[in-house]
């Protein structure tokens, strides 16, 4: 007799990281991705110097030696300058997503739920969608003043919108569907509707859309603090790295490089995994991009 | 027809309303005396005092509301206090650069991505598809201003072949002032390849599926009638959207390009407006930019009506 050894059976979640990870662009992605993050939470670790130590010797060093990315125009180090940008340009990044997705998907939500909002928050996002993102974001860090908390802020505020326009409309057609209106018949709450039915399938969605508002924030925050409307420049991002770069780049190249490829890299990650799990999560987005 | 046209007329209008009032607040929403911030610290009292009066920021929120859509009306941006002359002459002055440059961005963009497009979409899941996707990728992964910086590098510093930056000098002729336009163009246009690849090639593929498009093969039709006459004339509407959404993608792309270049554009003129809080440009500026992105969302709709037969309201 033969005994039947079944393998006990993966949860949907396993299933769902299998198949991810079996994208070889995914996998990568997500590689890169760790590997920023990783730099960035052990900055002070794997740096070799301090980012603000300066060395007026050591000023416009070539790559190679002790300085792998070379030095800067106060003979810092571009290596541990680049790691320590890591932080802050992914901070924002994180901090935009988290911001917008709050603000978005509350209008969404009500937009999509409560008729009598929406025609109001839909020409709202209508109107704030008109305003190309690096131009509003800069005349909303005039108003409020350059700063990290006001880049986060402004930043939020202009891709909010996107990610209410998802909601909304995904929430009009959920609302309609029999089982929201099964819930109403049972006489559940409007608020657990649509926190625990609607809210819910919307995931999916907005963790796609949320995946490549990071990378858009990541990429208007290097340019803003390349225009020296962002972070102060003595904060290393890899934006205001790029913008110090600028003046020596016909004699130290690499003060621009570097920074550059960094930005490039992790937006190239981040756009490999959003399209991963747009494929995977979202059949109707699938458009074989 | 008339009635979904005159719908989208008023939905026009409204969204205009609200972006008029959207500008409107963010001047606004500046934390203490915008007047005294513009003005700076060395300012008297009675200068601040004199550029509120100027401004109308001493009347009500209310009052200045109703004045400022007044002046709109009347197709009066305000007046600049830095440059000293109205903020449409000098959006006017600088409007050229701007224009021009994301225009050929524009043309670029289409050129590179429409054929890679699709082919890449003909030849599905090939080595040609798979790496024009990974290029378009890559290219939607570079900020523009640092192609930008590194094309300078290479190709005006390096090379000699191109101006390094500026909009050729006072009373420069027309073609030098575009030859100053071909670097930025090309950093502007590879960056915003990426999404009308993208597109190009998604509508592509929709439409290579249909029935119709296996009947005109059956027919025995050249594939090349197939593709160019058949597909591409049905992909279009998409990507006619794409590229007119794409200009206005541009004009964010060309804010920071115009300042690595150094072009007298309207993106130089807001970065500067922005460091001087020169408030009146700013709001000018948002205004125009805006109201341009309605007008060409509204003009791809109404072009929609006349390229597809099939669209009729």
């Amino acid at each position: 007799m033969t005994a039947i050894v079944s393998k006990p059976a993966l949860s949907e979640r396993s299933k769902f990281i299998r198949r991810l990870l079996r994208r070889k662009t995914v996998a990568f992605g997500l590689i890169v991705l760790t590997i920023f993050v990783l730099l960035a939470i052990f900055a002070p670790l794997i740096a070799p110097y301090s980012p603000s130590k300066l060395s007026i010797i050591n000023r416009l060093k070539p790559p190679g030696g002790t300085f792998i990315f070379g030095t800067d125009e106060f003979g810092r180090d571009v290596f541990s300058r680049t790691i320590y940008s890591a932080r802050l340009s992914l901070l924002v990044g994180a901090a935009v997503v988290t911001l917008s997705a709050i603000i978005g998907v509350t209008l969404g939500l009500v937009a999509g739920f409560f008729k009598q909002f929406d025609a109001p928050i839909a020409r709202l996002i209508d109107a704030m969608m008109a305003f190309p993102d690096i131009l509003l974001a800069i005349a909303l860090v005039a108003a409020l003043g350059p700063s990290l908390t006001t880049v986060i802020i402004a930043l939020s505020i202009v891709y909010a919108p996107r990610l209410a326009r998802i909601v909304r409309a995904s929430t009009l057609v959920i609302r309609e569907l029999p089982y929201i209106e099964a819930s109403r018949a049972l006489g559940i709450s409007t608020r657990h509707i649509m926190t625990r039915h609607v809210l819910r399938n919307l995931l999916s969605p907005i963790l796609v859309q949320g995946t490549f508002l990071f990378a858009s924030a990541m990429l208007a925050e290097a340019g803003l603090s390349f225009l020296g409307l962002g972070v102060s420049p003595e904060i290393p991002t890899w934006g205001t790295m790029i913008s110090a770069g600028r003046q020596y780049i016909g004699q130290a190249d690499w003060m621009t490089l570097f920074p550059g490829f960094a930005i490039i890299l992790s937006v190239l990650s981040l756009q490999m995994v959003g399209d991963g799990l747009r494929d995977l999560l979202d059949p109707r987005l699938r458009k074989d991009l | 027809m008339i009635r979904y046209i005159f719908q989208r007329l008023f939905g026009m209008i409204v969204v205009m309303f609200l972006v008029v009032t959207i500008v409107f607040v963010i001047v606004r929403v500046t934390p203490g005396d915008p007047a005294a911030v513009m003005l700076g610290p060395d300012a008297t009292s009675q200068d601040i005092a004199d550029l509120r009066t100027q401004l109308g920021l001493d009347r009500s929120l209310g009052v200045q509301y109703l004045y400022y859509m007044g002046q709109l009306l009347k197709g009066d941006l305000g007046q600049s206090i830095f440059l000293n002359m109205p903020v449409t002459s000098a959006l006017l002055d600088r409007a050229e650069p701007t224009f021009f440059l994301t225009v050929f961005s524009l043309l670029i963009a289409s050129v590179i991505a429409l054929p890679i497009g699709i082919y890449a979409a003909y030849r599905r899941g090939s080595i040609f598809d798979q790496a024009a996707t990974a290029l378009a990728m890559l290219a939607a992964s570079i900020p523009s201003f640092w192609l930008g910086l590194i094309m300078m590098q290479v190709f005006a510093v390096r090379f000699d072949l191109f101006p390094v930056s500026g909009y050729g000098g006072p009373g420069s002729s027309f073609a030098d002032r575009m030859y100053h336009l071909v670097l930025p163009a090309f950093a502007l246009g590879i960056v915003s390849s990426a999404l009308v690849l993208r597109f190009t090639r998604a509508s592509m593929l929709d439409v290579l599926g249909d029935d119709y498009i296996r009947t005109a093969r059956a027919k025995g039709l050249i594939e090349r009638r197939v593709i160019l006459k058949h597909a591409l004339k049905n992909a279009l509407i998409p990507i006619l959207t794409v590229i007119g959404l794409t200009a206005a993608v541009l004009v964010s792309g060309a804010v920071v390009t115009e300042t690595v270049f150094g072009l007298p554009g309207i993106g130089n003129l807001v970065v500067s407006a922005v460091l001087r809080r020169d408030y009146p440009v700013i709001q000018g500026a948002l205004l125009v930019i805006a109201a341009l992105y309605v007008l060409i969302n509204f003009a791809i709709d109404m072009l929609y009506l006349l390229v597809d037969p099939r669209v009729r309201y």
